[in-house]
């Protein structure tokens, strides 16, 4: 493989955001004393899961220099399926939870085969796909939340105790996601191919693997990573709700931009990402602790955002 | 050729205008035009709005034209609907502002060219830009659920939560400020936009109204205060996510939840016992009121004006004396939504 793993590691790209948690969570344990608590850090975890998971298949596909535009609606449109066929059409709960997964899949699937086969703009494909999505979920839900849902629907939302701390299920499955896609993306040849597309797609295609299946796998897959996070959601709120996504999918893709990820591709660690989505969970929750309003969390995460990229541009300059 | 082509298409054109000019001075002569401009096609507050108008006109011989915005805040988009409702032939638009202040300039072009614009729900920035407005008094709506929140705590010390809308919108604020007065607190007045601040309220956040993010704002206001005894929403979806937080944390007993609105789904959630009581409003009424005001204008020429109250209740299945409040059969007779 061309790639050595120095490549991958942007020094300040890596770090940049570890520091940045750090920074943060030492501001606010001496702002407030609620703020250091396996409690206080459980809360934050579920309170990010759900953007946190869509935020690995967006990280697969910014590594490969595309964009996915429609992961929040895609995700709310998993949710309102998957809700509506166990509670209106009285499928069983894996059944139905399985419909909901295959159609955010389906979307990946559309949105990779768009991508590779037409050769059309990941940027334009996905703003296409979003629109269509938000429509088929206003439709198909009548604008109405779903409720009175299965038990088992909801149990990524339940919590078991650990120590004196409450963990929810469904922050302990983000987690054993990160650490698979972890996995993937450092030690299998499939994880090495999608850094090497981002990197140079040409050069790529020279050496024989096959970029476009490569890539149309990266949407598949962001797709199934989606549907978990529509699963995420429904737990999270109990119930399936039209107007989720919204903001998932900016709130997604500035979890990988502060995780370090290039959106140049090739470039990042799936592990930033997670530190992404809990830098800012971690302003959510200080600020509010703090009394003050989370609209400054937005004002940090907008200077966040350039401060990251600038850093990755900083690398890459160095690089060369 | 091309002259020949260029005659044939002229008068191609000329049939086809003036066929359209027929069949719309027909359809004028025939029925009043009414456009009905809402935030969005899809909160089914506004779907219901949108029913009653088209209902209402229906049974008057009026023809009635929706539009909407993509989403809450989307100034151009209502713009957009009400240039193409006055070109349609529109002579009264109902809207709900999006954008108090930027929709004005829209308003006052089209009250130029004569037509009517009333403001349904929410007020325009400033309210005399149109020329009438028929909604729900906000304030009003707070004081109720504030009102009965301290009538059911008693003589306990109050820890209150409120999940408001977000900084600096009017109604968030208005709501927020009427809660406190209602309860007793010290408040600033009806025409506030600042959200007003007490010992007793121990945690503030922005829930925008949205279900989960209620639930991530309630979660962190427990961490805060974890013996909170009251909690004010701005809306059904935020106390749901509110009482989400609360059951999870096993503090879903004992503590008050109060709300706005009155949508079948926040009064279901009344009757299960997550919400204590909510002030409903009427979108139907504001709607129905609209046409009304419309074809008086169409038939008489009088135009609307001023502010029309349409009215708020109090629902809730654990009455207290003393304070007025219907049941919750008779808040599912009036709600909007999904029966």
């Amino acid at each position: 493989m061309a790639t050595s793993f120095k490549d991958k590691l942007p020094p300040m790209g890596v770090l940049g955001p570890f520091i940045a948690l750090l920074l943060a969570c030492l501001f606010f344990a001496t702002q407030t004393d609620r703020f250091l608590s396996g409690q206080n850090f459980s809360l934050i975890l579920q309170q990010v899961m759900v953007v946190g998971v869509i935020a690995i298949g967006q990280t697969l596909i910014i590594l490969t220099a595309g964009i996915d535009l429609s992961c929040g609606m895609v995700m709310a449109l998993g949710s309102i399926v998957m809700t509506k066929f166990a509670a209106d059409l009285g499928l069983p709960t894996p059944v139905a939870i399985a419909c909901g997964i295959a159609v955010t899949t389906l979307f990946g699937l559309i949105n990779g085969l768009l991508v590779t086969r037409l050769k059309l703009p990941p940027f334009i494909v996905t703003l296409g796909t979003l629109n269509i999505a938000f429509a088929i979920t206003q439709l198909y839900s009548q604008s109405q939340t779903v409720t009175d849902l299965p038990d088992a629907m909801t149990w990524l939302g339940t919590t078991f105790g650990l120590g004196n701390t409450n963990v929810a299920y469904g922050a302990v499955l983000m987690l054993l996601l990160y650490f698979l896609a972890w996995f993937a993306l450092r030690e299998t040849q499939a994880g090495r191919h999608v850094y090497a597309v981002g990197n140079n797609p040409e050069a790529t295609r020279l050496t024989g693997i096959p970029t476009q299946k490569v890539l149309l796998s990266v949407y598949v897959i962001a797709g199934v990573f989606y549907g978990i996070a529509s699963l995420l959601s429904v737990s999270r709120t109990g119930v399936g709700d039209p107007n989720a996504g919204q903001t998932e999918n900016l709130d997604a893709i500035t979890a990988v931009v502060l995780g370090g990820t290039s959106l140049f591709g090739g470039r990042g660690v799936i592990i930033g990402t997670l530190v992404g989505a809990l830098i800012v969970g971690v302003f959510r929750n200080g600020l509010t602790l703090m009394g003050v309003s989370s609209v400054y969390q937005v004002l940090v995460t907008g200077v966040l955002v350039i401060l990251a990229v600038a850093a990755d541009q900083m690398s890459r300059k160095s690089a060369r | 050729m091309p002259a020949q082509r260029t005659a044939f298409h002229f008068a191609a054109t000329a049939v086809v205008a003036a066929a359209a000019l027929c069949a719309a001075s027909a359809a004028n002569a025939a029925e009043p035009v009414i456009g009905l401009i809402t935030k969005t096609d899809t909160n089914p507050f506004f779907v219901k709005m949108k029913e009653g108008a088209t209902e209402a006109a229906k049974a008057k011989g009026a023809k009635l034209i929706a539009g909407a915005g993509k989403a809450d805040g989307d100034n151009a988009g209502q713009v957009t609907a009400m240039e193409n409702m006055i070109a349609a032939g529109a002579k009264t638009i109902l809207i709900t502002p999006s954008d108090a202040k930027a929709i004005v300039p829209a308003i006052k072009k089209a009250r130029d060219r004569g037509v009517m614009v009333i403001a349904l729900d929410s007020p325009a920035d400033p309210a005399d830009a149109t020329d009438a407005l028929f909604a729900t008094n906000n304030y009003t709506a707070g004081v109720l659920i504030g009102q009965y929140a301290k009538a059911a705590l008693g003589n306990k010390p109050a820890k209150i939560v409120t999940l408001d809308l977000f900084p600096g919108h009017p109604v968030g604020a208005q709501r927020h400020n009427g809660f406190m007065k209602g309860f007793g607190l010290n408040a600033p007045d009806a025409k506030s936009n600042e959200l007003g601040s007490d010992a007793a309220i121990v945690c503030q956040a922005d829930s925008f109204g949205d279900q989960a993010k209620g639930q991530t704002a309630m979660e962190n206001c427990l961490q805060k205060v974890p013996d909170v005894n009251v909690v004010y929403t701005i809306n059904e979806p935020a106390a749901a996510g509110a009482f989400n937080a609360l059951k999870k944390a096993g503090k879903d007993k004992g503590v008050i939840i109060v709300s706005v609105d009155g949508g079948c789904q926040g009064i279901r959630d009344v009757k299960a016992g997550k919400i204590a009581a909510t002030s409903q409003q009427y979108p139907l009424k504001m709607a129905a009121m609209g046409v009304d005001a419309a074809i008086e204008y169409a038939t008489s020429g009088k135009k609307a004006s001023g502010y029309v109250d349409t009215g708020v209740t109090l629902i809730t299945d654990k009455p207290i004396s003393g304070i007025e409040s219907k049941d919750v059969k008779a808040g599912t007779d009036l709600c909007w939504g999904k029966k």
